[in-house]
């Protein structure tokens, strides 16, 4: 079988914070790769490095944070090894980023226009201020929204609307590949399905592919082709959305699962995963779950499990599987 | 840029028929409509720019409505009492007080322009750059500015005007360095918060290089502040220069200047010719308060959820 390069593949990512307490590894040992015109969903609970992992995609990772380990192949070119410049020319319109908070996103001093315009023509300087203007009316029209509001300035906006400003601006230059932050956390329930129906019919029409950060998991399981369940820096669980809701292996990813409120099921309450993500600084020996795993063995808590892959195309980090079980 | 989205049509251009029946001030002085609905402050940067740009006017057309030379000697009896002739009375060399007090300002105004304008080429951008850059250059820099900061300011303006010798450009710089390090601190603690806004991250990751980062997304929302400085700037200028001509490290005593009045005034003030002293005096405080008026409802302002 001849196997097609992906657009984006990872591999043994690792990202370290070097804090003044001690290195914290927010990212530790990741692997994925996404096709054209494919969803990846990426789940897990706050600090559990989802941000950290979408911004190591485009080298941003802010101080004192560093990718010590692994390789970032975008398009068969390594990311890693790209010149500042050569970045500069990534970002945006190679990859782009839509940040969770829309409300300070854009800068409150330029007008929506001023925003499409310059990023327009930082990137293809030979294209005239009126073109990009006419593409700005498009691209807004493309989000839902008037073109006569690129004379606004952003605080004219709602909410809702500044985020599909930010989409806009995320898909200006036809990017391959399109990282949302937790692009919908800020909005209320009613916008969120709108705004991420928004990403999914515009990742169709534009090609691209979509990075979907999220602590929802019911969010990326009807949206995504894949999916991968990150819990205190390492991926427990990647597989395609239907193996994920279908047969969840990692204890943590069935917890999710559980969490979620079903309107069929006359249930009076939610299953929660009881504690709180381990201390990065401080990791209990052995799998990092096992504080809050329900079927947690004697020898989960003295060596750490290493990712299997347990079915075909699906990963599980967890101690009670076997290789190709 | 933004002219080009405006004229592409999409600016709604609302009028409120309020607005036009104000009339002749609002047209006069353009955005007072919107500053009087600031309310107490807005008002207050009115009341001081009034007061500024009256004076300011007077001081430039005062050679042609000045009754007298204000720079010759023996117009007058000298120390003459206000009266008919002489409206603020003479002072011991027989010269026109009313004329000095028309003609007067005009140094000062320029010891303060230049003043401001050398902190404002220096301060706002070694504030900027110190602060985005960070690291040890930041750290040095802090320490200087620090270091300046540490003086009394007339202390440390009459100590390099002294050194500098006298002249206007020389009392410029020498008030300017004690006041860069003001610049320098607002400027750099506002944009030790701006760099970490989503919306400078976002440009980042657009792609967008440091230099615009800074110019376009760091620089335009600080200017709010850096102007609520170099109003409150050009207030302690006026006063440090007011200070420095009083001690003698003014200008020449040929051209009118209130602070040389100031300095002539209070000898005479024992003699009870309260007039010479009073009336510049009383100028320089018009000034000064303009400034810090227009300054402190400038701040008030400032604050962005006001602005629209």
């Amino acid at each position: 079988m001849v196997v097609s390069q992906p657009l984006l593949s990872v591999n043994g990512l690792t990202v370290e914070y070097w804090a003044r307490r001690g290195k914290v590894r927010a990212v530790e040992d990741v692997s994925f790769s996404i096709d054209k015109s494919e969803t990846l969903g990426v789940v897990g609970e706050s600090g559990c490095g989802k941000s950290t992992l979408g911004l190591s995609l485009m080298r941003l990772v802010p101080y004192p944070g560093r990718v010590v380990k692994g390789k970032i192949l975008l398009k068969g070119r390594d990311v890693l090894g790209f010149s500042a410049s050569e970045m500069r020319n990534l970002r945006g319109k190679d990859i782009s980023y839509v940040f969770q908070d829309p409300m300070t996103s854009l800068n409150p001093v330029k007008k929506i226009g001023a925003h499409f315009v310059e990023l327009i023509r930082a990137h293809e300087p030979r294209v005239s201020e009126k073109d990009a203007v006419v593409r700005t009316r498009k691209l807004l029209k493309d989000v839902g929204i008037q073109s006569e509001r690129i004379g606004d300035y952003p605080h004219q906006l709602s909410g809702g609307m500044r985020q599909r400003v930010m989409i806009a601006l995320a898909i200006a230059l036809n990017p391959s590949l399109v990282i949302a932050d937790e692009p919908t956390t800020a909005l209320d329930v009613i916008v969120q399905a709108k705004i991420l129906d928004l990403l999914n019919a515009l990742r169709d029409s534009y090609g691209m592919a979509l990075v979907l950060i999220t602590h929802d998991l019911s969010i990326v399981l009807e949206r995504s082709d894949k999916i991968i369940v990150m819990y205190a820096g390492h991926m427990v669980e990647y597989a395609r959305s239907e193996d994920i809701y279908r047969n969840p292996q990692h204890p943590y990813t069935q917890g999710l699962l559980k969490a979620i409120p079903n309107v069929e099921l006359d249930e009076q309450t939610l299953n929660a995963i009881a504690g709180s993500p381990p201390d990065l600084l401080n990791l209990p020996k052995g799998c990092r779950f096992w504080p809050r795993c329900y079927c947690a063995k004697e020898r989960c808590r003295e060596e750490e499990p290493r990712l299997i892959c347990t079915e075909q195309d699906h990963y599980v980090r967890c101690g009670k599987y076997k290789e190709g079980e | 840029m933004l002219t080009l989205i405006r004229g592409s049509g999409c600016e709604v251009v609302e009028v409120d028929k309020s607005k036009v029946r104000k009339g002749m001030l609002s047209s006069l002085i353009p955005g007072l409509s919107s500053l009087s609905q600031r309310g107490l402050a807005g008002w207050l940067v009115v009341l001081g720019f009034i007061m500024v740009t009256s004076i300011v006017v007077v001081t430039a057309i005062s050679p042609w409505v000045v009754p007298y030379n204000p720079s010759q000697i023996n117009v007058g009896r000298p120390l003459l009492s206000p009266n008919s002739q002489f409206l603020f009375g003479t002072n011991n060399m027989g010269q026109d007080v009313f004329s000095r007090v028309l003609s007067g300002g005009g140094i000062m105004l320029e010891v303060s322009i230049l003043s401001v304008m050398i902190c404002l080429l220096i301060g706002v951008p070694i504030g900027l750059l110190s602060s985005y850059v960070g690291g040890i250059f930041d750290r040095f820099l802090c320490l200087i500015m620090d270091s300046i900061y540490a003086f009394p300011g007339l202390v440390l303006a009459i100590a390099i005007a002294a050194m500098l010798g006298r002249g206007v450009t020389n009392m410029a710089i020498s008030i300017a360095v004690v006041y860069v390090p003001s610049y320098f601190r607002v400027i750099r603690s506002q944009v030790l918060s701006i760099k970490e806004m989503p919306y400078v991250e976002a440009a980042k990751a657009a792609g967008a290089k440091g230099r615009t980062v800074l110019s376009r997304y760091i620089f335009p929302n600080v200017v709010p502040s850096i102007v609520v400085v170099a109003t409150v700037n050009f207030a302690d200028a006026i006063l440090t220069a007011a200070g420095l001509t009083f001690i003698g490290l003014g200008v020449p005593v040929d051209i009118p200047d209130w602070g040389w009045d100031l300095t002539n005034g209070s000898r005479l003030l024992s003699s009870g010719a309260w007039w010479v002293i009073a009336y510049p005096g009383l100028m320089i405080i018009l000034l000064a308060l303009g400034f810090t008026l227009m300054g402190e409802g400038l701040s008030e302002m400032a604050n962005p959820r006001l602005r629209e």
